[in-house]
């Protein structure tokens, strides 16, 4: 049957359509061909998000080799909603692209765009089902690689500069984790995250393996913006075309997250040795350091999606505060935030291009009195705004609730209060967009635009729609996020 | 064991290290990927030299055959190996690319240019 092979296929279909567009030729045709296998993704991470609720982890073997020696594909809760959410997002983005991309990048590379964002999707996708540590490293590579030139195809020539920038620290934190594997590799023999879990507890007491930990946990730790490693976001994310801006803002440091959660609790949870290292301790200082640093940096900002970008810094310290409590609420919080600020933030850089779009650029400047020409648009973009304080109503709010209450219970006052510290800051960056937009006169002689077309803003306003819809009624992704939080930390469901 | 029966790890460690000091210190953008391929080379080396045992052969089942160097670490390398390939690739376009759009491959001459832009 076709759906036992959905593990597999689910990486293997964006591969595949990777060099059939490029073969295509055809800009719309790439264009075609991408939206149809997101679509193929999304039937397919939902479809196994279905089954691992009903029944349980889906171990799959690659070529039928058994594991641990062959590679293997395990799919839970936690990273089918993973997937689902990366394939959805791109489901979304998509559609959006074929405008935008028109008008930001040149028409002879367009099906070579839509190319790299299947490598991407591949990549990405292949971090969140395999089940074997090199594995990862690989599926990160391609993510990654990808991610430069789709970076670099941006307008402004500090497009360059930022995916330069992005790939020496990238492959930095890619080389990090994997000196790290080599280092477990050497200490238990096998490359299996299931096994390293079995294997790890008799060899904790070894040097080698908590170098390897710190290796691992850095290496993650770049890839996923954690602050104070997230230097090359801010422009990558500014420069890059905005279709990029929101589909990685969505999903790619999502998934290193859900990454670093997994080898934080699978491998590391394991065993009691490692309770003594101040990992739990240092992850929440590093959180809360993010979360009022990079939230206070997005106020000064200049530039709409680089406010957004150190937003997302911000943002992402909730996460890493949910992980750091290591108990099923935290790690429920942090997989209800990364989706929930996923789709959000989503939301908000589509948004963002379709201003960009109708206005030349993002800057706040540029953007005077757009409240009155794109109404629409704007108040679009503050109601995403709130999410990102995390208004009740708003998807933002559920996951930040689901977050202080966890904190609470632990005993972890003060961590509510930075949480509470840190939304006023985002509170004063959102209002930064709403007095350029709604107090502010355009500028004498500007063009009067008016909403972008409804191909762009179709997919932006569903997508901020979803929002809305997972704060009103937040239970699904607070249920799907506890059995993906059970499953990483192998509680009984 | 002695220090000299280690000789693999210092030069691991030697080469890791000489790599991202170039990658923090210089700032050239060629010089900068150079010390990144380096970086990168060094991993090959920290795989590699545990895999082999001396008078360890190929994996072969079979006379005369006992004692077995891991071939898995090899195999994993010859991944990274291409990984690296492409990234020093990737790297270097753009480097071309910045050069065309900057008329520089100095970082703080490029910095300049983006400070004059704002």
């Amino acid at each position: 049957m076709l759906t036992e092979h959905f593990p597999v296929l689910l990486v293997v279909v964006p591969m595949v359509a990777a060099p059939l567009i490029v073969l295509a030729r055809s800009g719309f045709l790439a264009w075609g061909i991408s939206v149809a296998v997101a679509g193929a993704c999304t039937v397919m991470a939902a479809a196994l998000l279905a089954r691992t609720t009903a029944a349980g982890t889906i171990s799959y073997a690659i070529g039928s080799w058994p594991p641990p020696w062959g590679i293997e594909y395990r799919v839970d809760a936690a990273n089918a909603l993973v997937a689902l959410l990366v394939s959805a997002v791109a489901l979304v983005v998509l559609p959006y692209a074929r405008r935008s991309v028109s008008a930001e990048v040149g028409q002879d590379r367009q099906y070579l765009f839509y190319s790299l964002v299947m490598l991407c999707l591949c990549g990405l996708l292949g971090m969140a089902m395999t089940g074997d540590a090199f594995n990862i490293f690989v599926f990160l590579e391609i993510s990654s690689l990808s991610t430069y030139v789709l970076i670099a195809l941006g307008r402004d020539r500090r497009a360059l500069a930022a995916a330069y920038q992005y790939l020496i620290l990238g492959t930095v934190g890619a080389t990090f984790y994997v000196i790290g594997i080599g280092m477990l590799y050497l200490a238990t023999g096998t490359l299996n995250l299931a096994d390293l879990a079995v294997r790890l507890p008799a060899v904790t007491d070894s040097r080698p393996v908590v170098a390897g930990f710190a290796f691992i946990t850095v290496g993650i730790a770049l890839k996923a913006a954690v602050f104070p490693l997230h230097a090359w976001l801010p422009n990558s994310y500014a420069h890059a075309p905005s279709v990029v801006s929101a589909f990685l803002a969505a999903t790619a440091t999502k998934v290193s997250l859900y990454v670093l959660m997994r080898l934080t609790y699978v491998l590391f949870g394991s065993s009691a040795a490692f309770a003594d290292l101040p990992v739990g301790g240092l992850l929440a200082a590093l959180s809360v350091a993010g979360l009022i640093a990079a939230s206070a940096a997005a106020i000064f900002q200049k530039d709409l999606k680089r406010l957004l970008a150190y937003s997302s810094v911000g943002q992402i310290g909730y996460i890493t505060l949910g992980i750091s409590l290591a108990n099923v609420e935290g790690a429920t919080a942090a997989l209800a935030h990364l989706v929930n600020h996923g789709l959000t933030k989503g939301a908000l850089f589509l948004l963002a291009g379709a201003m960009a779009l109708r206005l030349g650029g993002t800057r706040l400047d540029a953007l005077a009195g757009v409240g009155r020409t794109m109404p629409i648009t704007s108040f679009a973009f503050v109601v995403m705004g709130f999410s990102l304080v995390g208004v009740p109503g708003t998807a933002g709010f559920a996951s930040k609730w689901a977050l202080v209450t966890a904190a609470m219970a632990g005993g972890h006052w003060w961590m509510a209060a930075v949480v509470l510290a840190s939304s006023l800051l985002a509170v004063a960056y959102v209002w930064r967009f709403i007095e350029c937009a709604y107090f502010r006169e355009p500028a004498a002689g500007a063009p009067a635009p008016g909403e972008a077309p409804l191909d762009m803003t179709g997919p932006a306003l569903s997508l901020s729609v979803v929002v809305i819809a997972a704060g009103i009624h937040a239970t699904p992704v607070l249920l799907a996020a506890e059995r993906g939080a059970r499953a990483l930390l192998g509680a009984a469901p | 064991m002695s220090v000299l029966g280690h000789f693999t790890y210092w030069a691991t460690v030697l080469l890791m290290m000489t790599g991202l000091y170039i990658i923090i210190a210089k700032g050239n953008l060629v010089k900068k990927l150079v010390g990144l391929s380096l970086f990168q080379s060094s991993v090959y080396l920290l795989y590699v030299a545990p895999g082999k045992l001396i008078g360890g052969t190929a994996p072969i089942v079979g006379e005369g055959f006992t004692v077995y160097s891991n071939p898995l670490p090899h195999v994993l390398m010859l991944t990274a190996i291409v990984v690296g390939v492409a990234t020093l690739a990737v790297g270097l376009a753009l480097v071309v690319r910045i050069r065309e759009a900057y008329g520089t491959v100095e970082e703080d001459e490029i910095l300049a240019a983006d400070a004059k832009d704002d």
